[in-house]
């Protein structure tokens, strides 16, 4: 149905794969973060609350962003979706 | 004159009008009523001409004609179709055949006589 | 001090809010204003049901307790939410297209509709929430005791056990109100949602209040507050790491398998977009519940007295410092807290009680009688609403008689291992083709029985349920099944204990049970459709729920109907149901219709295995179960009915072909009949007219001639005018309008009369017959003329037509009753077969000559008269000859006008 595609679509389809990439792989990020500690075996509470809370919140930074994206990305493709449809 | 006609015809009252018509004129009538021997009677007899009917008993007078034509000695030989059944379907399947002319019950006597005579030539 | 009627004021005011947020919500709904109802917030924040009165005591008392562990319930599910495009996604679209109702329905329903997998996911459902429910109604209860025992007035300690009862009432008063109030296919529930939202509003702002107050009011800041942490117990951290990723674990599982979880997460889930905003808000909402837990913990710990519950130190700090307006909200916000779960808890149980065990249950007691579907609505609602009061009912005893356990935390997570049985199961079923019913059972009961030894029995404390003696030894002294030390396996935490061992046996009897068995054809095809969701429901598709599937059926029905039969097809049913466009609601009406229509084209089974892969079948919620079952029986019944129909049809057919046969041989023998007619009046004229011709002519004739030519002419006449006689005489026949005269008359004298009449006629052949004179003498009442010509037509027949060389005619004479049977029977070659049927017709001589004088009329007329004669004369087959049978009555009655056209 489709037009042959042109170059930017390609492009695109190339980016949202690699978005999809990234968004699955944050969680293994996450777990990596949460389980760091494991090596440190405890210590302080106070560096403990500071580094978890930061890293919890780079990670929700993250994931917003990537969400920030993908929806773009679906609300693009949706656009032009139902502008060939109709 | 004496040309020889054969009537091939069941109906006795119209074979007996038939004959007085044309033995009358001088023809010579020779009269058949069967139609499954009908054709040893032509090859029997070698009328100048044959006066055929339609509906005969045992054998359709179509058949008898298309068994004419195909046999090389009657294949010219002039017939004269007679029948009761007025349909043009009638006519065309006479023609068909091959008859040399077609003539719908009742005719009326002169017609009966100058068919005949057109087809024997005299 | 807070008054206790004002708190109770405060409390029912707060209660009757949030009927009216769900009343106006559910509204709103109705009327198909979802607007912001539908938004992503909402949706984020109905997430928060997972955020309980747990946390909202219990982890300040978690973090008082064990310092920074406390997190890791928050970090599971956090890691669940950013990881949403694995398994999230999977569960929202899988819910979505297989209108998945509960988990104990994704189970069941992936596991090819296994009741049994229902039935065991739900009562592990329900025994791993009662507690839980039980915590919640405590939390409330209590709450309300610190505000009292903090009263100096002293008006009392209010009985625990009757609040408790109170907020259970409550709760399923409103539970029944806004879960139950219709049965939305899709099993939303706007109106609760709503309100749960609100209360995840109420709450996190009453933590975050108490956070600032703690921080900035208590402390000096956030430096101070670090400084006072490393003053406090909880200073150095000793972190269990088997604690810590068992922990992260179960909380992540936990998060997907909870009923109340999975409920907003995947059931009530309008649009899968909301997950992208959820995907990040969500871990920012109980990222923001968490921050100020180790603070209250310090400062609750510091400031507060020894001893002091540190799970009421969120509601006791801000009264010890006498912020009386900050402690209502706080009250508020863990009520919230507490009704939020226990609403959608027992939302979710009830669904899955009612779907997958009072259902069967109701419909296998009352077989065959549930074919109606209001009949059935009303059964499912009010099963549901018993359940939820049932439900509540079980909370609240179990916390009566469990007497409060002092530490909230530990409730929670045996709960949280009890639910996460499940995951097996779940990921295994959306990940794994190969997993199957048995290995999904295998695993589910031997990971519960785990945690039920390991973990919940021994829960009830020493004593209880589980000896001292058993705990400390195992069962008959059998050592290595001691509960908390399985195989032998000793110094492991208990709960790490009891989550190793559950899951690896569940996992591991799941995998071999899987590889091990053989799933059935249903089991493999949902297995497919789970684990391919997302090749079977294309990127764009599933955004809006009901369309998208008239689409995907639209375009089957297209495929198989041709597309303009089955555009007309959807067309007609939207404008039925009142819309515009090709895309009608997919109700169970227009699913039957459809699978109809389709049943015409590839055959029922197949049919309705291509409507139920895109509907997905009886997945749905009980009434579409019911609808689709009654859909079945009804198929059942419409093809029996098809079947008795075709073969009406074949009938008919074979008589249509029959009387098409009948026509085409009478159309060719009415041409035949007009052929007939004009040569039967031609003929006589042609002698007519040659011979007046020749009279006229007059010349060369001798007298004799011209008599005999006159005379030919009159015979000629008399024979046309014979023929129209027959003819007129036919006519009158065949149209009823003969009159009869009725007389006494002897068959001897009549077949005598007959046969001297015929032997007078110029045509045909000398005949011999043969009679029985003493059999012939019967006297009947008859039309003697009438019956005289049909004798007479036979008898002449014979003579004219019998080909024997000595023809014969025998006649014979019987009586059968007030019958008599005379029978005409010649010894010639008799008349075919083929011809048999016709020669009663007109004009059906069956030779084209004219030589019997007849115009074929005879017997058609005899077939006449014996039907006016309240007789009949048929053709006698296998007599030798040609045989003719006239049935004759002995006493003149006419016969019934319409059977006399019968043909012989």
């Amino acid at each position: 149905m489709k037009p042959p595609a042109p170059l930017f679509l390609a492009r695109r389809g190339y980016r949202y794969r690699r978005l999809t990439d990234a968004a699955r792989l944050l969680p293994v990020l996450g777990a990596f973060l949460f389980l760091l500690p494991l090596l440190w075996g405890g210590g302080m509470t106070r560096s403990g609350v500071i580094y978890l809370f930061t890293a919890w919140i780079v990670l929700i930074i993250l994931a917003a962003v990537l969400a920030r994206l993908l929806a773009a990305h679906d609300a693009r493709a949706r656009e032009e979706g139902e502008g060939e449809a109709d | 004159m004496g040309k020889r006609v054969l009537l091939i015809e069941d109906e006795p009252n119209i074979t007996e009008a038939i004959r007085f018509l044309l033995s009358r004129e001088g023809y010579q009538v020779d009269t058949h009523t069967d139609g499954s021997t009908a054709l040893e009677a032509v090859a029997a007899r070698r009328p100048d001409m044959v006066i055929l009917d339609v509906m005969l008993p045992n054998k359709s007078g179509y058949d008898i004609l298309r068994e004419l034509r195909a046999d090389e000695a009657t294949a010219r030989l002039p017939v004269l179709m007679l029948t009761a059944r007025g349909q043009r379907r009638d006519r065309e399947m006479a023609e068909r055949f091959g008859a040399s002319r077609f003539m719908t019950k009742p005719f009326s006597n002169s017609e009966m006589l100058g068919s005949v005579r057109e087809l024997l030539g005299s | 001090m807070v008054p206790f009627n004002l708190l109770v004021l405060v409390s029912v005011l707060y209660v009757v809010l949030l009927f009216l947020v769900a009343f106006a919500a559910e509204k709103r709904a109705q009327q198909g204003r979802l607007g912001w109802l539908r938004s992503p917030w909402v949706y984020t924040l109905s997430l928060s049901v997972y955020a309980t009165a747990w946390t909202f005591y219990g982890a300040v008392g978690y973090a008082a307790r064990s310092g920074l562990e406390f997190v890791t319930i928050y970090l599971g599910p956090t890691l669940v939410m950013i990881g949403w495009w694995w398994v999230v996604r999977k569960l929202v679209r899988i819910g979505r297209s297989q209108r998945i109702t509960s988990i104990a329905d994704l189970i069941s329903s992936r596991y090819g509709k296994s009741n049994l997998l229902g039935v065991i996911v739900t009562l592990m459902a329900v025994i791993g929430t009662t507690p839980y429910i039980a915590l919640q109604l405590q939390s409330v209860t209590v709450s309300f005791a610190v505000f009292a025992s903090q009263t100096p007035q002293g008006w009392g300690v209010p009985d625990l056990r009757s609040t408790a009862l109170w907020v259970a009432a409550g709760l399923a008063l409103f539970t029944i109100l806004f879960g139950t109030r219709n049965l939305d296919a899709n099993e939303r529930h706007h109106g609760v949602v709503t309100a749960i939202a609100l209360e995840a509003v109420v709450k996190l702002v009453a933590l975050l209040a108490v956070g600032v107050f703690v921080v900035w009011g208590v402390a000096q800041g956030p430096a101070d507050i670090l400084d006072r942490i490393d003053a406090s117990p909880i200073a150095t951290w000793e972190m269990n790491g088997g604690r810590w990723v068992t922990l992260l674990f179960l909380a992540g599982a936990a998060f997907l398998t909870l009923p109340r979880m999975f409920q907003v997460l995947v059931v009530e889930n309008s649009d899968e977009r909301h997950l992208t905003t959820a995907s990040w808000a969500f871990p920012l909402y109980i990222f923001l519940i968490s921050l100020f837990v180790v603070p209250i913990a310090v400062v609750g710990l510091a400031q507060l007295p020894e001893g002091s519950n540190p799970d009421l130190f969120v509601l006791t700090i801000p009264l010890s410092f006498d912020a009386e307006g900050l402690a209502m909200l706080t009250f508020l916000g863990g009520f919230s807290s507490a009704t939020s779960m226990v609403i959608v808890a027992a939302i979710a149980l009830s669904t899955m009680v009612s779907n997958h065990i009072v259902m069967p249950i109701w419909l296998s007691a009352r077989r065959g009688g549930a074919s109606m579907s209001g009949d059935v609505r009303t059964v499912v609602l009010r099963s549901r609403r018993i359940s939820i009061g049932a439900i509540l009912a079980l909370g609240y005893l179990y916390y009566v008689f469990s007497g409060g356990g002092a530490a909230l935390a530990a409730i929670g997570l045996i709960s949280f291992t009890g639910v996460a049985q499940v995951l097996p199961a779940l990921l295994g079923g959306i990940f794994w083709r190969g997993a199957t019913r048995v290995g999904a059972i295998a695993g589910l009961v031997l990971g519960f029985s785990v945690w039920a030894y390991t973990m919940f029995l021994p829960s009830f404390g020493e004593s209880v349920l589980m000896s001292a003696q058993m705990l400390a030894e195992g069962p008959w002294g059998i050592g290595w099944l001691r509960p908390q030390a399985l195989f032998g396996i000793t110094g492991l935490d208990p709960l790490v204990h009891a989550v190793f061992w559950s899951m690896a046996l569940n996992t591991g009897a799941f995998v071999l049970g899987s590889l091990m068995s053989f799933p059935d054809p249903l089991e493999r095809l949902q297995g497919a459709q789970f684990v391919n969701v997302f090749e079977h429901s294309g990127g764009a598709r599933g955004w809006s729920g009901r369309a998208a599937e008239a689409e995907d059926l639209l375009v089957m029905a297209q495929r198989i109907l041709g597309p303009e039969e089955a555009q007309a097809l959807f067309q007609a049913e939207s404008r039925a149901q009142g819309r515009e466009g090709y895309l009608p609601d997919v109700t169970p009406d227009f699913i039957e219709r459809l699978e109809r229509e389709l049943t015409g084209s590839v055959g029922a089974a197949t049919a309705h295995a291509m409507l139920g892969q895109i509907i997905g079948g009886s997945s749905v919620s009980v009434e579409d179960l019911m609808a689709v079952a009654d859909e079945t029986a009804q198929m059942l019944e419409y093809s029996s009915q098809l079947e008795a129909k075709s073969r009406e049809l074949e009938r008919t057919a074979r008589q249509l072909r029959d009387a098409n046969e009948k026509l085409t041989e009478l159309s060719v023998q009415k041409d035949a009949f007009l052929s007939q007619i004009s040569h039967e009046l031609r003929t006589p004229m042609t002698s007519i007219r040659a011979f007046s011709e020749i009279l006229m002519d007059g010349k060369g004739m001798s007298p004799a001639e011209q008599r005999r030519y006159s005379s030919i002419i009159h015979d000629e006449t008399i024979r046309l005018t014979r023929l129209l006689d027959d003819l007129l005489d036919l006519s009158v026949l065949e149209n009823g309008q003969v009159t009869l005269n009725c007389q006494t008359a002897n068959l001897h004298d009549l077949l005598e009369r007959a046969i001297t009449a015929t032997a007078s006629a110029e045509t045909g052949r000398e005949i011999r017959i043969i009679r029985d004179e003493a059999a012939e003498n019967v006297s009947l009442q008859t039309d003697p003329d009438r019956l005289r010509q049909v004798f007479i037509n036979l008898i002449s027949n014979a003579r004219k037509y019998c080909d024997a060389p000595e023809p014969e005619l025998r006649i014979t004479v019987r009586r059968r009753g007030d019958e008599l049977r005379v029978d005409f029977i010649d010894n010639g070659s008799g008349i075919p077969k083929r011809s048999q049927e016709v020669i009663f017709e007109k004009f059906s001589r069956l030779s084209d000559q004219a030589a019997a004088g007849g115009a074929g009329l005879g017997l058609a007329i005899c077939r006449e008269i014996m039907a006016n004669l309240g007789g009949k004369v048929s053709y006698l087959p296998g007599q030798g000859g040609a045989a003719f049978r006239v049935i004759l009555p002995l006493s003149c009655r006419r016969a019934q006008a319409g059977n006399r056209q019968e043909g012989p």
